[in-house]
């Protein structure tokens, strides 16, 4: 897959040249350091490219918004995360974020506010579907034309934040065949992964949840495993590596399939 | 004459146990924290009477929600016919309302005579159901002992009710000469009293009728020790149910206060924290360090499983039960509560829900998914519960699995949950696969 990228600033290097971004690309620490998850960051950033949105990078600025340590119970580690990030933020003036993480987006969106962080933030699967509706981006099916895709909603972008149509109307714009699971949308089962479940060995039980959820996504059939989501992304992963079918079934990020389809 | 005097002793008495147990309810629910809850009031009663009085949620899944759309217009319309049982008992008149509803009165009873039967249907699928083991979350290995008796006897208690009101009917439609009888349903079974005095058939009337109303204040009675009760607050529960996107957690105002005083030492004079009667608490171990919405959840869930059958972590056999953890609160607030009654507000058993009732095992299995929420057909939020525990655990016990406080000790050091150098944050824009 092509990731040439053009040379992308941060938001430091742009402030020294006085310049102010139209949006910041706030990366997440699985999209800065996990290597499936960087492999993302640069389709989000290559897309953003593609539709000739001057963005900036916080690099060494960012940091953990502090989700996995206020949902494993460390509030006060996630406020001072919250409080560090804010003042950058409001420091360089920010209005508007673009992330890849759907954790990032909603602690972003709905618990920086209280804390004095007010910004438009919004998910990438979202900012791609405007993209492809204001026709700033267009894509081609292509590979992708008459194959089976089904969407997992990950659980801080679906039922956290009521964003459900879309990822799949970004997957339709391929003239794939979306197929959905027996439990999608408001029902669709978690990952595995959420509440700090990243960081920590499963509690004792009968199977695995990432087992379980690829098990419902492989009895659709589909091709690829469409993702929104790093933790996702990795749970999914190993759910279908789990089920011997890593061979015959891909699980991609929205952004790797559109990246496939730019034109 | 004197039926009227027993019946209104009877009346008073009922009526005043069942104002007596909602007062301790009410009572254990302000044990909780205060917890200010008056916004967005339109919408409040918008998403009351989509989800409680239009069963919105229910009829996610269509059996129950069917069946149980069923009891519950049979419920509260043959209510109406109870409002007669009321008035006759008081007044000493007999089947007041058809001297004011004329030929109309048949029509109606006949009404609520199908609804009965409707209600009895309803009761004997959902029996069949708890039965039979299907679906599994309602079978008696996942509600031992009370909670399943409980279930059966609510049943139970209505199918009884149901019958009294039919047979009192019938009974009335044999008599000879009846007036305002017969009706559409009893008059069919009708034929089982021929043969019967009259005298008899006015005995047999009279003895329905007695155990119809005492059967009825009974039940009243049985409502606030029951699960049943969710039929009362279901409504209230809703109409304070949580409004934001079930993302948004609530951040802690006292941690706020802290962090701000260690971040900017300035401000100490002006965010000096006008001290509140209540110590600050950053969890909950017990059911008072949690908000009353919390513990009025906790009375009107009705165990119905459904949080449960969606949970990522349950349906996977890891211990963890959002329904076991709103039952957990219920039980535990209602020992608090006898406790108070026996031994007065200060006396301490040295119990807590966190640890007596709901282990850390159970707790750190959550995935924080809103799988509860969304699955709960009265927005009961076992999640904000978990969370609440989960802050006890780590801030108040420092008791967090090793792997989360070395977590922690990432995203303190390095910015991240993983052990990378916050300068490599940019390293991707380099790489090229």
């Amino acid at each position: 897959m092509e990731t040439q990228l053009n040379p992308i600033p941060s938001l430091a290097e742009l402030a020294a040249e006085g310049k102010v971004p139209e949006v910041v690309f706030w990366v997440g620490c699985a999209g800065s350091f996990d290597d499936r998850a960087k492999r993302v960051t640069q389709q989000i950033a290559r897309i953003l490219q593609h539709a000739g949105i001057h963005f900036a990078i916080l690099g060494e600025e960012e940091a953990c918004t502090g989700d996995p340590a206020k949902r494993a119970g460390n509030e006060f580690l996630f406020q001072m995360m919250a409080f560090q990030n804010i003042q950058v933020l409001n420091g360089y003036g920010v209005k508007k974020l673009v992330t890849g993480c759907p954790h990032c987006f909603n602690t972003i969106k709905n618990e920086y506010p209280d804390l004095g962080g007010h910004y438009e933030v919004i998910h990438h699967a979202s900012l791609i579907q405007e993209l492809l509706d204001s026709g700033k981006l267009s894509v081609r099916g292509g590979a992708f034309k008459g194959k089976k895709i089904t969407f997992h909603d990950s659980c801080y972008l679906g039922r956290a934040n009521g964003i459900y149509e879309a990822p799949r109307q970004v997957l339709e714009a391929l003239d794939a065949d979306l197929a959905e699971m027996k439990k999608s949308r408001a029902h669709g089962l978690c990952c595995g992964a959420g509440g700090a479940q990243m960081f920590k060995e499963a509690e004792k039980g009968v199977a695995e949840v990432n087992h379980v959820r690829a098990e419902q996504a492989l009895e659709t059939g589909a091709e690829i495993i469409a993702v929104g989501c790093p933790f996702c992304h990795t749970m999914m992963s190993d759910g279908v590596k789990h089920h011997n079918k890593e061979m015959e079934v891909k699980v991609m990020d929205i952004a790797e399939v559109i990246g496939h389809g730019l034109h | 004459m004197v039926e009227q005097v027993l019946f209104i002793l009877m009346l008073t008495i009922g009526v005043g146990f069942f104002v007596r147990s909602i007062g301790k309810i009410r009572r254990n629910i302000f044990l909780g924290r205060p917890l200010q809850i008056n916004d967005r009031k339109p919408e409040r009663w918008k998403t009351m009477a989509r989800v409680a009085l239009g069963q919105s949620k229910m009829v996610v899944r269509p059996v129950a929600g069917f069946f149980h759309i069923l009891i519950y217009v049979g419920f509260v319309l043959i209510n109406i016919e109870v409002l007669e049982i009321v008035l006759d008992g008081i007044t000493g008149s007999h089947r007041l309302f058809a001297v004011y509803l004329g030929g109309f009165y048949a029509i109606a009873i006949g009404f609520f005579e199908i609804l009965a039967v409707l209600v009895m249907l309803a009761c004997i699928v959902f029996l069949a159901r708890r039965i039979s083991g299907s679906p599994p979350r309602l079978s008696s290995s996942q509600l031992k002992g009370w909670a399943n008796t409980d279930a059966l006897l609510i049943l139970g208690i209505e199918l009884v009710l149901m019958t009294a009101l039919l047979l009192m009917n019938a009974a009335e439609g044999a008599m000879p000469g009846a007036e305002v009888a017969p009706f559409l349903v009893s008059s069919l079974i009708s034929p089982l009293f021929s043969g019967v005095s009259a005298e008899t058939l006015h005995w047999i009337e009279r003895l329905a009728w007695w155990f119809h109303a005492a059967g009825i204040l009974g039940f009243l009675n049985y409502l606030p020790f029951s699960k049943h009760f969710h039929i009362v607050l279901a409504f209230p529960n809703v109409w304070y149910s949580n409004l934001e996107p079930k993302g948004k957690f609530a951040n802690h105002q006292a941690v706020k206060r802290e962090v701000e005083l260690m971040m900017n030492p300035e401000a100490e004079v002006q965010a000096a924290p006008a001290e509140s009667e209540l110590p600050v608490k950053f969890g909950a171990k017990d059911v008072q360090d949690l908000s009353w919405k919390q513990l009025l959840d906790a009375y009107s869930c009705t165990e119905c499983g459904r949080c449960s059958s969606e949970c990522p972590a349950h349906q996977t056999g890891k211990l963890l039960s959002p329904r076991k953890i709103m039952m957990d609160t219920r039980d535990r607030l209602e020992e608090v509560g006898r406790n108070i009654d026996a031994h007065g507000k200060e006396y301490s058993d040295g119990k807590s829900l966190l640890g007596d009732f709901i282990t850390e095992e159970e707790l750190w299995a959550c995935t924080t998914c809103n799988a509860c929420t969304q699955a709960c057909p009265v927005n009961i939020d076992p999640l904000s519960i978990i969370m609440d525990l989960r802050r006890e655990l780590v801030l108040e016990q420092s008791k967090a699995p090793g792997s989360l406080t070395a977590m922690f000790n990432n995203v303190e050091n390095n910015a991240a949950p993983w052990p990378f150098s916050p300068s490599d944050r940019g390293n991707w824009r380099q790489t090229s696969h």
